[in-house]
Order: C-alpha cells, then structure tokens, then sequence
C-alpha cells in the first residue's frame, strides 16, 4: 500500500487563533479516511489545506506525493472537491456543469457527451439531463456534486460533510457512490457528524480542538473507549473540547 | 479549458434575467434622456428690467432683451429694491437696471451706465446670463453709434473729430460643430460613460457574485489557470460592449443623425480597447473585494472621480493644475478625447496615436493587476 495524504505537524492560525494545530497523519491509497470532529474543531480548514486552497502557517502536507504548499496546481489536477456548500452553477443544466469540469479537467471534447450519460446514468438521474441545477432537490445535487467530483478520475476525493441534510434513502445511494469509487481505486478523504456513516469508514481520526485525539479503524477506536459504537466514543473525545460549539 | 469557461460565461449570461435587457435598453435610456439632461446651454434666464428713464432708448433697450431667445423679461419693476427682491424669491435670475439720465447721457456725453446684478448661486447660469446681457447691450450701443453717425449731428461726435468710426466686427465660427450643438458634443462622451458603466461594473459583480455563491471554491480546486479564469471573465465582457457600443451609435443616428465624421474602424478599434481598461479596472476591484456591497462601493468611489476629471462636463483645461495632472491618470479622459475626435473631428488611429497608446498601457496594467491579484488560496 502506498501513502497518498501525508502530514506533518500541520498547522493554521487565523491571528491568535489556531483553527489546527501541529496535525500529523497518513492516509493510503484506497482508503475511506473518516475526518471527524464538533463544529468548529478545525475539519473544513485542514482539508482545504490538503486541497490548495488554504496556505498552511506552519508544517509540511503532501497530497498525492504533491507538496500542497510549493506545488498546489499539480495536487489540484489529482484531487476532486465537494465543499460544505452546494458549489455547482444552479443557473446551468445538469448536463452543462458536467460538461464544465470535464473541460476543465482537459477531458476529450468528443468523449464528453458520452462520458456525460454515463454519469447520469450511474447516479440515476438521466431524466435530469436538461433540468437547471437550481431545481434539483438537495439530495440529487449531492449526487451530482459528488461525480462531478469524480468525473476527472482523481487520485483521491475530499469530501466535506457531503450528506449534510440529505435523507437516510439517499445517504445510503451515496455511500454505495463512495464504495464503488474506492473499488476503482480512488481514495476518499470525507468528513461527517453522522456516526453510522463513520463505521463505514476504514480508518477514522476525531479532531478535538484543532488536534487528532484519536486514529484507528472503528473497531479498534470502539475497543479502546470500551464503547458500544462509534457515537459513544466521539462523545467522551468531544466533550473534552474547550473552544466554543459554533 | 478555456473554451468551456468561456461556453459558460455567455450560458449564464444570456440566462441571466436581467442583462440582456440591460444591454439594450440602458444605451436606449442613455441616449433618449442623457443628451437633454446633460445640457449646458442656458436659455430661459429670468430678468426683471427697473427703468429709471423711461425713454424711448430705454424701451428700445427693455424691448431687445425681451426678444432674445436667451431671455424671459418676467418684470418691470420700478426700484431696484424691489428687483433685488424677486432675484431673492428666485422669480428672477438677472436685474437690469437703467439709470434716470441714461437717454440725455447717451445723448448729451455719448456714454451711458447700466448696471447688472445677477444670481451667481447657479454660477453656471449667473456668469451665462451675464454675457449674453452685455453681448446684447454691446450690440445695442452699435446700432445707437451707427444712428448717430448717420444723423452726424451729435454734440459730441463732432468735438472728437470724428468723421468715421471704426468698428471691428467679430465673425465666430464653430469648427466642426457649426451649430455649437451641446448634443453633438456630449453624445460621443456619453458613449464612454454608458461602456465605463456597462463594463467596469458587470465583470466586477459576476466574480464577487461567484465569491458569495461559493461557486468559485469549485474552480479554484481545479487546475483551472489564473490567466484562462481572467481571460474567461474578460471576453464575455469585451463582447457585451462591443454589442453595448453597436446599440448606441446606431441610435445616435437613428435619432439624432450623428453619424462619427471618422471612420468606424477607428471607433471600434479604440472601444476595443478601452473596454479592456475599464474591465481590468472593475477586476482588479473585484480580486479585493469580498462582498457585492465592498465591490459597488469602491467602484462608485473610483468611477464618480473619474468622471468628474475626466472632461465630461467642464473642460480639463480650466480644471487647477493638480486636477489636470490628475487627470493624466484617467482613462475616461482620453477616451472621451478620442469620441469626440472621431465622431467631430474625423480623426484617424494616426491622429489619436497618443491616447490609443496610453489606454493600452492602462489596459495591461490593469488586467495584468486583475491576474496577479487574483487568488486561488487563501
């Protein structure tokens, strides 16, 4: 197994106030990496670290054997991203942000069309080809966001809250979308609050403010807690949070 | 890469329920309401005439300034106290007063007194409406002199010695505005506000539009270039003025017959670039700033200074030399300069050479800024 996402003692200060501090992990290729922590515990800013968007203050990051500092446009052309937010163009067609990020990402103009049902179908949205994105229920755009995500083939996938507010059916399609995209060999960086979604997971870290507290695979993380599930363990880790729940 | 960017901006643009309307109907606005607005010539100024002789010169006089098209004769009054006072309820702009003795004066010594008072409140319309009184009495002693010429049988005439008197008439003669219309000069430089508006503001609020979405988190994790991303705002823009620019000259025709003496490859040629200046400069702003609200502000602040130095209204040359340094930085000032040479004068890209170049070097400072300024992490 080789090592994808690489960090080392990964740090990022807004001012006075630290949002991670000195954070080291790895994750392997073909891992689902479970990224957890309350609000506020520093989750979003690490990984849009890890993406290029945010310069790290102090510490070293490689993303794909790519410094994220030095060489952050070559690490942005083997990752996707599917931020918090809804970030797909609602004033275009389903079928016209596909077809946006496949050129972005150099994909063959004629392979496009093809490419571009291909996806729908898999995500069962064919009948949406020419529907706006604005008039997609929640659950559809994450959906969409998530292969779009995917589209170029990235070596990993950063996945932030992607099933936020999205309901138990689609939750579970989408879990299923994640699992085939591991099977083809893409890892998957996700973060979540909802802790079945992290038994899912290979590996998980519990961010507690702007530290990991805790690594391991749920097993050995319910082991060592001696808890019944994951939801105990994240609980006694968080409770020891000091920052204010925002 | 860059055609996809490009491919959506003009989707969303032509999807957009508002800017194609703004695209046609704010040239139509402009052009329909601006030139009649924006008119500096000064007509219909108020007088009130105290006639303190009431002779027959002295209605001569009254009468001449009632027939000016310039001028309302709204009074007669008898004192001057009572003139002052309608200047001051504003029922009048100008108080012509003529003195008791003014015909025996004129007469008798061959020189006689009037006296002006106007309402500088409205410096614009006092200084005007004083002109136009003295320019009417200089033509009134004229023809008073020529009279008595004729008649020759005058006390003081013939005490100068006089047999002749030599008068020097002035012939003014407007070049390349013959009729010294106010509409054929402003037109030209409303063009260059309406672009300024249209171009500087339009790119600006679509990428501070992006910043609030979020959408531009989603390119800015793709290997998507600084340079394509500017490029793909800059384009769509450049060809919405063009369009802009196209709408507004065929108006100017069709409605006023102002046809640009010049050519129209001069014209398009130089709003091509200026385009690219004023969409530099709405980037530029947009790059800093973080809101729709940070964005308008500080373009309102950048534009209403601009236009103000810029030769729209009041000329550069009277401006004081600091603002005519100023001005040297203002983009807007030279491309009025150059509408109004193309469309007045018939000037070519020979004649216009300096200013063409100087809007280009605006043009990759300022787009240069917009891509070194723009950020792809925080």
């Amino acid at each position: 197994m080789s090592i994808v996402i690489e960090t080392q003692e990964l740090t990022k200060k807004f001012g006075a106030f630290t949002a991670v501090d000195h954070i080291s992990f790895s994750v392997e290729k073909g891992e689902i990496f479970g990224f957890l922590g309350a609000n506020g515990a520093g989750k979003t800013t690490a990984m849009r670290m890890l993406c290029g968007l945010s310069k790290p203050t102090s510490g070293k990051g490689f993303v794909a054997g790519y410094n994220i500092e030095k060489e952050s446009e070559m690490v942005k052309k083997n990752i996707g991203y599917m931020s918090q937010k809804f970030s797909l163009y609602e004033d275009l067609k389903v079928w016209e942000n596909i077809r946006l990020y496949a050129g972005i990402y150099g994909v063959d103009g004629k392979l496009i069309p093809r490419k571009t049902d291909e996806t729908l179908s898999k995500i069962g949205l064919s009948g949406e080809k020419n529907s706006m994105v604005k008039e997609l229920p929640l659950g559809w755009k994450q959906k969409l966001a998530f292969s779009v995500a995917i589209l170029h083939e990235p070596r990993i996938v950063f996945l932030d809250e992607p099933t936020g507010g999205v309901d138990p059916i689609t939750r579970r399609q989408f879990w299923e979308m994640i699992y085939e995209a591991t099977e083809r060999g893409i890892t998957v960086f996700v973060t979540t609050h909802y802790m079945d979604e992290a038994e899912y997971c290979s590996r998980v870290s519990i961010m507690v403010d702007g530290r990991i507290d805790a690594l391991d695979t749920p097993h050995n993380l319910r082991t060592q807690f001696s808890a019944q599930n994951m939801d105990e363990v994240f609980r006694r880790l968080a409770r020891k949070a000091k920052r204010m729940d925002t | 890469m860059l055609k996809y960017l490009i491919e959506k901006e003009f989707k969303q643009m032509l999807r957009n329920p508002f800017i194609p309307r703004l695209i046609l109907l704010f040239p139509l606005m402009v052009i329909l309401v601006f030139p009649w607005a924006a008119n500096q010539e000064i007509t219909n100024i108020n007088v009130d005439v105290v006639d303190n002789d009431h002779s027959a010169y002295s209605n001569r006089l009254t009468g001449k300034i009632a027939a000016s098209k310039y001028f309302n004769l709204v009074a007669v009054s008898s004192a001057n106290e009572e003139a002052l006072g309608n200047i001051e309820s504003e029922t009048a702009d100008v108080v012509f007063e003529i003195r008791p003795d003014f015909e025996k004066d004129l007469v008798g010594r061959g020189v006689s007194e009037v006296m002006i008072s106007v309402n500088a409140v409205n410096i614009m319309k006092g200084n005007l409406g004083s002109n136009y009184m003295t320019a009417i009495i200089r033509d009134f002693a004229d023809e008073i002199r020529n009279e008595l010429q004729i008649s020759t049988g005058t006390e003081w005439f013939r005490q100068a010695g006089n047999t002749a008197l030599p008068v020097i008439q002035v012939i003014p003669q407007g070049k390349f505005n013959t009729f010294l219309d106010y509409k054929v000069f402003m037109i030209p430089a409303l063009l260059v506000i309406l672009l300024t508006l249209i171009c500087g503001f339009l790119p600006a609020l679509n990428i501070v539009n992006e910043k609030e979405i979020g959408t531009i988190e989603q390119i800015n994790v793709t290997p998507v270039g600084k340079f394509s991303f500017i490029l793909a705002k800059l384009i769509p823009y450049w060809a919405v003025g063009l369009v802009v620019f196209t709408v507004f000259i065929s108006l100017a025709a069709l409605i006023y017959g102002l046809i640009p003496q010049g050519n129209l490859f001069t014209l398009y040629f130089s709003a091509s670039i200026y385009i690219l200046v004023v969409s530099g400069l709405g980037l530029v702003i947009s790059n800093h700033s973080s809101t729709l609200q940070q964005a308008m502000f500080v373009l309102f602040f950048f534009l209403i200074i601009l236009i103000m130095i810029s030769g729209l209204f009041t000329p550069i040359a009277s401006m004081p030399q600091w603002a005519q340094n100023f001005s040297r930085c203002n983009p807007l000032r030279y491309f009025i300069e150059i509408m109004r040479m193309v469309y007045l004068k018939g000037s070519d890209i020979a004649n216009l050479e300096a200013q063409l170049m100087t809007l280009s070097v605006f043009a990759l400072i300022l787009n240069g800024w917009a891509i070194l300024s723009y950020r792809k992490s925080s």
